[in-house]
């Protein structure tokens, strides 16, 4: 497994949105390198045959009927908005000017 | 009348009592609550927000209702009238819900928890939110953006985590009862360290709608008392089948009061886990987990010794699920629906910026580790190795659970493996900070369900040990049966509860009693 | 952002052979949405079908709409697919304002329907199977409109804003396998692949299934490889393809577009492109920083789904009559020729000769409206004919007044155009507007009438085609209203009177 550096922690905070200042990154290099080499044990833990197990208690088929429940008002929905307009939620443009 | 100060200190069941007699009214009792809150938190900041007004009307309610008689005041709820307080994880119309981030900072929820829905039919009038790590992310509580909790036991000493606020809000009689949420030991390790009851209940048992994911697959609501009736009592108000959660279980839980109440242990196996003492464990906890031990066994339980050798992956496996998780559950706190927007000081304004730039500002250390870590763990080329083989993990401490429980009925171990530390003093570690849920953990993975109950005092530093029971899924009835048991031989031992040995809280002005309003 | 060099479409032709793939994505027309009870309605004031689910508010968790599940299996079946035994959702992970958690409840690994396969007919009755990968459970994502610069683009605007009433609706997107061996008919079976989806859920009844308004939606994959070569070349996906016709234009510009690449001895990129109708052509998209890395994993707020074979029989047992069979039968039915019958399922009316035929209409007669007078209108007015607004009882009114002789075909057509005006029913209009055959007519009908009567061997031959023999009737008639008759008017009313078109 590999080691985690530098830009791959860039590269996490891009994926995950948090925007990073270089001394966060380097500070957070090394943490997670640490961390990451105490979890390594794990993937040598199970054999093949093992399955793995996503839910502790398994349950199937927990469905809801198709009937229609609560809904708000536009005025709910948007009563934590940080920016709202014209009854919809107001965000900056998405892409830069090309 | 009762002194408020001795009011305070009752039991949830002891107080339901007195309502029900009509020796003291749910208005005086919530009051003296409000009135502790006001003298003593500006000491322990186990709360965020006080909910005073809304709190004393409920409770007038409930007074109104039981003093007019008839059919009304027989259908209350036999804990109407006695208050709680509840972690700030826990959405609630009426109340500010922060999780503990700067992200949500004066956020109100549109809608109630499940479990909000249960306080307010059983009239519980709820006094307000508790303190946590954020996004219930430590085993501190100083991971909270809103600064730390303190031990009531000892204010320069961490009161445990995330719950740190619920623990510390009834250790230090702020509360008779609370909420918190357990993901890797969030209710069970600070109750070991503040001296009081926690537990985690079987995954499924109560809804996890309205409870601010962490790790979904993990989270569970529970209970936080000073006794362990009173957490059977609180966990038969809040549990139950929630058609919102489709991870919620249909199973009955309503023989947990009764369990409490049964008070015999005679014939029942007790197994210890070979790996969760001994080695690593502080030698106060030790004693006092060995002393339980002497009491059952004098009290008829056999003690037999099982080995889950799986378990020693759990950690590790904990922190590749867990953040994961996270990761993804975190998404959503972005500056577009709700909660803090933060725009970048410098260059472009896209929404892209804006969403890295607001979560920059709006996470911690902890949350940021964390999400970072699961983003890495679930990436392209390294998911087999990581979240898959955790999950193959869970399958094998699955299994050790199973095979130990075909030779014990229930198993005891530490809570945690150190008394409460001081403040500060793994905040740079998280390592060392990840290590303090090592015996709580392995009851997530495996979802089954985890008491812990005060052990006593460690030797050296005179502070609460916690001692854990664990049972299998859905058997949370044993935990309550030999945790009440066992919290009975210990009483009857040190001569009352563990809780009046606590240090007195010093109210820092003698007229703060009568102020009463929100902190923070 | 400069125009893309193309080949024309035979020498691309020529060099390469095309190798498709399409994601269609069905919008099911559940009552509520995916994981939530919000109601699944187009159309409403924005952001008023949410609930905190559908915003992703902290603490919330999603249930599974079961009727969603079973639409979905429906789809499979109709798709020849497989039915998974178990199957779970998973997380796609990326950041994107219209996705509420900024993730997406999808399947990934475990498709609810899967190797599956679908015949396609082509206009001149050629049939080519299409092989289905899989078909999986999905959420759509709400509606971003983009404010300031030019004509609601992406590019360049100031900002937006996101409606989430369609947050949340359930979607089942079904992905096939690589086509191959189409050859120059690619864009035709394009267009046709994804009229047959629309129509198999339209027919089940699962998806309102109107592409206008996103109810069926096609990512569109082109690659092109030299003939011979095995190796599929390197592809390119054009998203959001919303009309049958504008399916069929980006296939054939995308081929155009990849052959004058290869031919440039350029690598064609492996990228998503946007389909622009105005002007047919695809343009580069830009790639979302995350979109090659969604790290999905299962979603641990739900559990599987186990399709028993007992449920996924009880569904396969109320599966309609699949489109090609009804068909045939109808073919059959009706009498049309292979021809005519064609002519009406590309025109789009053949289940409102369905609905006009069970209304009381002869086969015939329901064609004849139906490809004589309304498809062309709704040409006009750029509609499908079944939404023109002429119902099948209108049909049947209309016709029958003509068949009573009440109006002739020229004010038969001036009716409809007042049905659609809306000034009433045919009835109605035929008395506002002053219509009916006039009386004045009636001693020529009669004059008529004698004159038939007394030549019955040319009303015959005029009946048979032989229009010009009407000389004689025409004359008769003349003689016996001693000429005071318009003889165009006679001609007419003649003709009107065998059925026979001047």
């Amino acid at each position: 497994m590999a080691a985690i550096n530098r830009d791959d922690v860039a590269h996490l905070a891009r994926l995950a949105h948090i925007e990073m200042s270089a001394e966060e990154l380097d500070r957070m290099a090394g943490e997670l390198a640490v961390i990451v080499d105490s979890v390594k044990s794990v993937s040598e833990a199970a054999g093949e045959d093992v399955p793995a197990t996503s839910h502790p208690i398994p349950l199937s088929n927990v469905f809801r009927e198709d009937v229609v429940g609560h809904t708000f008002t536009a005025e709910q929905a948007l009563s934590g908005a940080p920016d709202a307009a014209e009854d919809r939620f107001k965000v900056p443009a998405i892409l830069d000017e090309d | 009348m009762t002194d408020s100060n001795e009011l305070i200190r009752l039991s949830a069941a002891a107080l339901a009592a007195k309502l029900a007699a009509g020796e003291v009214t749910s208005v005086e009792v919530t009051q003296a609550y409000l009135d502790r809150i006001a003298a003593v938190d500006g000491q322990v900041n186990a709360f965020l927000h006080v909910n005073a007004e809304e709190a004393l009307a409920v409770a007038a309610e409930v007074d109104a209702i039981r003093a007019a008689g008839g059919a009304a005041a027989d259908e209350l709820h036999e804990l109407a009238g006695v208050p709680i307080a509840v972690k700030d994880l826990i959405v609630t119309i009426g109340q500010p819900t922060t999780a503990g981030s700067k992200i949500l900072e004066g956020w109100h929820s549109p809608y109630d928890a499940t479990v909000i829905k249960k306080l307010r039919a059983a009239k519980m009038p709820i006094l307000g939110k508790t303190n946590l790590d954020e996004f219930a992310m430590g085993s501190s509580t100083e991971h909270s953006a809103y600064g730390p909790t303190r031990n009531p036991w000892d204010l320069e000493r961490i009161p445990g985590g995330s719950g740190g606020g619920s623990a510390a809000a009834v250790a230090a009689f702020e509360a008779p009862l609370a909420l918190g949420t357990d993901t890797g030991g969030s209710i069970r390790q600070p109750g070991a360290v503040t001296g009081t009851v926690g537990v985690k209940p079987t995954y499924g048992a109560v809804s996890r709608y309205g409870a601010i994911a962490m790790a979904s697959s993990l989270d569970q609501i529970g209970p936080v008392s000073r006794t362990v009736l009173d957490s059977a009592l609180l966990q038969e108000v809040i549990g139950g089948h929630d058609p919102q959660d489709s991870t919620s279980l249909t199973d009955s839980f309503d023989n947990l009061v009764a369990a409490a109440r049964t008070g015999n242990v005679e014939g029942m196996k007790i197994g210890i886990i070979k790996e969760l003492h001994g080695e690593g464990y502080q030698a106060g906890v030790e004693n006092r987990f060995n002393e339980s031990l002497e009491l059952l066994k004098a009290a008829g339980a056999e003690i037999v010794e099982v080995s889950c050798p799986n378990f020693k992956y759990a950690l590790g496996a904990y922190y590749l699920i867990m953040p994961s998780e996270v990761s993804s559950n975190l998404a959503k706190f972005d500056g577009v629906r709700f909660g803090l927007r933060v725009l970048p000081k410098e260059g472009p304004m896209t929404i892209e910026r804006v969403m890295g730039a607001t979560r920059a500002a709006g996470f911690g250390d902890e949350v940021k580790r964390r999400v970072i870590l699961g983003t890495y763990a679930l990436s392209a080329g390294y998911y087999d190795a990581y979240y898959g083989s955790a999950q193959k993990v869970r399958t094998l401490i699955q299994r050790d659970f199973d095979a130990a429980f075909a030779q014990a009925d229930v198993l005891i171990s530490p809570t945690a493996p150190t008394t409460a530390f001081k403040l500060g003093e793994k905040l740079n570690d998280p390592l060392a900070m990840y290590l303090n849920d090592v015996a709580t953990i392995p009851a997530n993975m495996a979802g089954v369900p985890g008491l812990s109950l005060p052990g006593g005092l460690a030797d050296e530093d005179g502070l609460p040990v916690g001692i854990q029971l664990l049972a299998p899924a859905r058997e949370d009835a044993r935990l309550y049966r030999v945790g009440a048991v066992l919290e009975s031989l210990l009483e009857e031992k040190w001569g009352g509860p563990l809780l009046d040995r606590a240090p007195e809280l010093q109210a820092p002005a003698l007229d703060a009693a009568n102020t009463v309003g929100g902190s923070n | 952002m400069s125009a893309d060099t193309i080949l024309s479409f035979e020498e691309a032709m020529e060099k390469y052979d095309p190798v498709l793939g399409f994601e269609v994505h069905v919008e099911l027309n559940t009552k509520t949405k995916m994981f939530s009870s919000a109601p699944n309605v187009f159309g409403d004031d924005p952001n008023t079908n949410v609930n905190e689910v559908d915003l992703g508010l902290p603490g919330v968790l999603p249930v599974v709409n079961k009727a969603a599940v079973e639409s979905s299996i429906k789809i499979g079946l109709a798709l020849n697919c497989k039915i998974a035994e178990s199957c779970r959702f998973a997380r796609k992970n990326y950041f994107y304002p219209d996705t509420p958690k900024n993730f997406q409840t999808s399947q990934y690994d475990e498709p609810i329907a899967y190797d599956g396969y679908l015949d396609i007919e082509l206009e001149d009755g050629t049939v080519f199977r299409v092989e289905i990968e899989r078909a999986h459970m999905e959420e759509d994502a709400g509606k971003l409109t983009h404010m300031g610069g030019a004509a609601g683009r992406i590019q360049g605007a100031d900002y937006s804003l996101v409606d989430y009433n369609r947050a949340g609706v359930p979607l089942v997107e079904i992905v096939t396998k690589p086509i191959e061996g189409a050859g120059s008919r690619a864009p035709e079976l394009a267009k046709a692949y994804v009229a047959a989806v629309r129509e198999i859920v339209k027919n089940l009844g699962v998806s309102d299934a109107r592409m206008e308004r996103g109810n069926v939606r096609c990512d569109a994959n082109v690659s092109l490889r030299p003939h011979g070569q095995e190796r599929f070349g390197i592809r390119s996906e054009t998203k959001n393809v919303n009309s049958l016709r504008a399916v069929e234009h980006a296939v054939r510009f995308e081929i155009q577009r990849h052959a004058a690449v290869l031919d440039s001895g350029q690598p064609v990129i492996q990228e998503t492109r946007h389909w622009h109708e105005d002007t047919r052509t695809t343009t580069s998209g830009r790639a979302k920083s995350d979109a090659d890395d969604y790290r999905y994993f299962p979603e641990p707020d739900l559990v599987p789904v186990v399709a028993s074979r007992e449920w996924v029989e009880e569904l396969r047992a109320t599966l309609p009559e699949p489109p090609a069979a009804r068909r045939k039968r109808l073919q059959a039915d009706w009498g049309y020729s292979d021809l005519e019958f064609r002519d009406v399922v590309n025109a789009g009316v053949m289940d409102s000769i369905e609905e006009t035929v069970a209304a009381g209409a002869s086969a015939s007669a329901a064609r004849k409206w139906w490809m004589g007078e309304i498809v062309g209108r709704a040409k006009t007015a750029d509609v499908d004919p079944a939404d023109l607004g002429v119902s099948p009882q209108t049909i049947v009114e209309l016709n029958g007044l003509v068949e009573e002789g009440k109006i002739n075909n020229k004010m038969a057509s001036q009716v409809l155009d007042g049905v659609l005006a809306g000034e009433g029913t045919p009835a109605e209009i035929v008395e506002k507007r002053g219509l009916a055959v006039v009386s004045d007519d009636g001693p020529l009908l009669e004059a008529i009438d004698a004159a038939l009567a007394a030549q019955p061997d040319v009303a015959e031959k005029i009946r048979g085609g032989k229009v010009q023999a009407i000389g004689a009737i025409v004359g008769g008639v003349m003689k016996a209203t001693r000429g005071q008759a318009d003889a165009g008017r006679v001609r007419e009313l003649i003709l009107e009177k065998l059925g026979v078109e001047g």
